[in-house]
């Protein structure tokens, strides 16, 4: 078995985006090869500048009465963007982020369209196919 | 305990996990094998994180201490 870790990203809200940007990091830290397939509003958080626009910072609906509290902590206790922390985990190791290529098509979106980081497009099929072979699989 | 000479010393205080740990590791890639690194950290999770991450890219812990607040750790580039 690969020394892998596969994260799914279908959520677009901050703190979950918060969440597996810092897993990826710590399985790049291990040494582990990272893949993060990105769907959906996951997807729509990688569109360009997304991630720097507050209105588009959102909490996730079930946590909503603890939004301002965890901003604040968040900024106070020098959390990184979400965005900061998986390109700090790329520059340190193997890390790769893929684009569903189904939500580009449901959202009319062009691999252009999104940040620097994503490294390419992939189906379902093609992150399965890494993903049955990873030691880690989350779906955020 | 004989001192040891620290090369380079990175203050990742105030910065959220895994932030002290990335920058320890980019100190470390940036150092020449044998070279010592400090790392001092006010994140609670660096105090397992860092000697977990150290033993297994296989440099040396010389020494972890706390103190008012935060830890340090004093790192050894091995290869």
């Amino acid at each position: 078995m690969a020394n892998r870790m596969s994260l799914i990203i279908f959520s677009g809200t901050a703190d979950k985006l918060t969440a597996a940007a810092t897993l990826a990091s710590g399985g790049v830290i291990m040494g582990m090869e990272v893949q993060i397939f990105c769907t959906f509003w996951g997807l729509m958080a990688f569109r360009k500048g997304a991630w720097q626009d507050p209105a588009q910072q959102k909490i996730s609906a079930e946590f909503t009465e603890f939004a301002s509290t965890m901003q604040e902590a968040m900024a106070k206790k020098g959390v990184a963007p979400w965005m900061k922390t998986l390109s700090d985990a790329k520059e340190l190791g193997d890390l790769k982020v893929y684009a569903c290529g189904n939500t580009l098509d449901m959202f009319d979106i062009k691999p252009e369209d999104l940040e620097e980081i994503v490294d390419g497009v992939k189906g379902v099929a093609g992150f399965i196919s890494e993903a049955q072979d990873s030691k880690i699989t989350l779906f955020i | 305990m004989s001192q040891v000479a620290v090369k380079q010393e990175v203050d990742a205080r105030g910065s959220a996990c895994p932030g002290p740990m990335m920058e320890l590791i980019r100190a470390i890639r940036a150092a020449q094998p044998g070279e010592v690194i400090a790392v001092l950290s006010s994140d609670q999770g660096s105090k397992a994180d860092i000697p977990e991450w150290v033993e297994k890219a296989g440099h040396e812990l010389i020494s972890q201490e706390e103190q008012g607040g935060y830890f340090r750790f004093v790192v050894r580039k091995i290869h």
